[in-house]
């Protein structure tokens, strides 16, 4: 349907030359839309392109401007940064506690982006197999939630893990491990499972919904030609099922790359609820602490620009099949 | 595990599948019954959060305090959300909280519905510079710009203020509304319109009487979709509204963790504060859900 619309006002677009053939047609109002072509488009995009630059653009151009200024104690007096060229990120390609910030921040986003994966392809294959009202229970449970706004989440969360009356080591205690008091925080690696968990928790929803939808497309059809010309179960499932949620697998799989690396809220959140700073800061929250902590917009915007490309090469890919899908 | 191998049974019968749905699994396997019990397990474990959410906001702090934790809130009362709301910050932040979300779903959706209109209805140069820009923009994340922000808001003194986060997320929130409502233009046929005007209306009428009431469901599930972001937002809040008295509710919301940090804390009250914050996400959350996945995975899924 949506084809069709769009290859007809492409069609109208090639051939301007052509209107008065066209008009000659029967379709004759479409003649007034070519008048205004030339300014309607342009004015319908005006005000987000306006709202667009002041709140995005702006700030893009002062990041890029700053991140080649030094900020030190002087500047928080008021004077002007100077122009410093290439220095701050001189300074974080070779600062080894940038590095350690950088893999930390990988590392965890591609922990919980793959974890998040398998369990959720898993429950979607899952809902696909199980009696109607299993499934019904487990996709009521998932988009509860998925619906959880994040702050309530890691406010439950922390109090699920509370040390002294959490459920979490009450119950591990109870099954006689020795929890009782623990503390999930104040160890940095602990500190991460426990985000990685909460995050896969938040993320695993999304997953499972849309490779369900993806399987859904799998036609009955084709499993039971399959089935009847001798194909193996394994072989039904290889050959013809995961070809078909191919797409739906990479496409989610990018996704949660790019939303994995934006846990500044989760990570922030923890760190108030108790933990040591510098061992559990990730990239957003390193950004932060340079920009409000230590007021150094320098190095703060060299960062910001710095996950911004970062953003930018990892969604390439996503992007180009968008476009691709609005072009069809 | 190889899931799907008992789905050769489902796949027998095209129509009426929901009888021959119960008559498959009448035919116990014992696999079936195996995923069967694996998925409400975790069905269990994905709800327990939500769940202890809701039955901590109902029992008082004494019970909560004890070591053994109370699974079932029977004898609970709603003392808890009594107390969150005599704490006279919680309306303040809601009223944040609302005035935000009102001007930012209302500005967004009438200039992404624009823009759609302008992507879906028209080719016109620069149309795929600036559907690249919203694709990109919806991706960068808020950390990678924040700070600028701030800064932004700080030079032109809208720090703490309404106008000011809301012109923030209006531009956050758009590129995705405006690709999210670009699918429903693009579904609803010009040829409707043509017919109308056919039939003597002017092109504005056409568009008023055929096209919009068509569009009516896609503004609604794009309003709800901007509505939802505003309301969690949580980054952008922290660094432009830093005064406690501006607090949005996810603000309000994390003072309590922090607070829990430093001395005793009164869970109840704190889970009573997330249900309040949570309650209308979850109500909202319902009716987009299907929308957003289609929209984020268009291409990939069809439908």
């Amino acid at each position: 349907m949506s084809t069709q619309a769009s290859i007809r006002t492409a069609a109208a677009t090639a051939a301007p030359g052509a209107s008065a053939a066209t008009s000659a047609r029967p379709q004759q109002p479409r003649a007034p839309r070519q008048r205004r072509r030339p300014i309607a488009p342009y004015a319908l995009i005006v005000p987000s392109v306006i709202v667009l630059i002041l709140a995005m653009g702006y700030p893009l151009i002062w990041q890029l401007i700053t991140s080649t200024q030094q900020f030190g104690l002087a500047q928080q007096f008021g004077q002007p940064a100077p122009f410093v060229g290439l220095q701050n990120y001189v300074k974080l390609a070779t600062d080894p506690y940038m590095w350690t910030v950088i893999l930390r921040s990988l590392a965890f986003c591609l922990a919980c982006a793959a974890i998040t994966m398998v369990i959720g392809t898993l429950l979607a294959l899952l809902m696909n197999v199980v009696a109607r009202w299993v499934r019904v229970l487990l996709q009521i449970t998932l988009l509860l939630a998925w619906a959880m706004p994040v702050v309530a989440a890691m406010t439950v969360w922390t109090w699920l893990l509370n040390l002294r009356s959490g459920v979490v080591n009450w119950m591990l205690s109870a099954i006689g491990l020795p929890f009782q008091g623990h503390n999930w925080l104040i160890n940095p690696i602990s500190f991460f499972g426990v985000a990685l968990v909460i995050v896969v928790w938040m993320s695993v929803p999304f997953v499972s919904f849309a490779v369900y939808a993806g399987l859904t497309q799998v036609s009955g059809e084709v499993i039971e030609a399959a089935q009847m010309d001798g194909a193996s179960p394994r072989q039904r499932f290889f050959g013809i099922t995961v070809p078909i949620i191919r797409p739906v697998i990479s496409i989610v799989l990018l996704l949660q790359v790019i939303w994995d690396l934006r846990v500044f809220t989760q990570i922030k959140l923890l760190q108030s609820a108790g933990s040591v700073k510098s061992e559990t800061n990730l990239l957003g929250t390193y950004i932060y602490q340079l920009g409000t902590g230590s007021s150094d917009f320098g190095m703060a915007s060299a960062v910001s620009v710095f996950v911004l490309v970062l953003t930018v090469a990892i969604s390439a890919f996503y992007v180009r099949s968008m476009l691709k899908e609005d072009e069809s | 595990m190889s899931g799907p191998s008992t789905g050769s049974g489902n796949n027998k019968i095209r129509s009426g599948n929901n009888r021959s749905k119960i008559r498959t699994s009448d035919r116990v396997r014992p696999s079936k019954v195996v995923y069967s019990v694996i998925g409400v397990i975790a069905a269990l474990i994905w709800v327990f959060p939500v769940y202890w959410m809701l039955n901590s906001s109902l029992l008082s702090n004494v019970v909560l305090q004890d070591p053994t934790p109370t699974f079932l809130p029977f004898g609970g009362s709603f003392a808890n959300f009594g107390a969150v709301f005599a704490g006279g910050t919680f309306f303040p932040a809601l009223g944040m909280s609302v005035a935000i979300a009102a001007i930012v779903v209302v500005f967004c959706l009438l200039f992404a519905f624009l823009a759609a209109l302008a992507i879906s209805r028209f080719r016109f140069r620069g149309r795929r510079g600036f559907v690249l820009a919203i694709l990109l923009i919806q991706m960068l994340p808020a950390e990678g710009l924040f700070i600028a922000q701030y800064k932004l808001m700080s030079s032109v003194n809208l720090l703490n203020s309404v106008i000011g986060i809301s012109v923030l997320y209006i531009a956050a929130v758009v590129p995705f509304t405006i690709w999210m409502l670009r699918g429903f233009v693009a579904g609803i046929p010009v040829e409707l319109e043509e017919a109308g005007m056919v039939d003597g209306l002017s092109r504005t009428q056409a568009f008023l009487r055929i096209t919009f009431p068509l569009l009516a469901p896609g503004l609604v599930a794009s309003g709800v979709y901007a509505f939802l972001q505003v309301w969690n937002e949580f980054t952008i809040a922290l660094v432009v509204l830093p005064d406690n008295g501006s607090a949005t509710l996810p603000l309000w919301l994390q003072g309590f963790i922090q607070a829990s940090a430093s001395r005793a804390t009164d869970w109840g009250q704190v889970m009573a504060a997330s249900t309040l914050v949570a309650l209308p996400v979850i109500f909202f959350f319902l009716f987009v859900q299907g929308r957003m996945t289609s929209g984020l995975v268009s291409g990939a899924v069809k439908g």
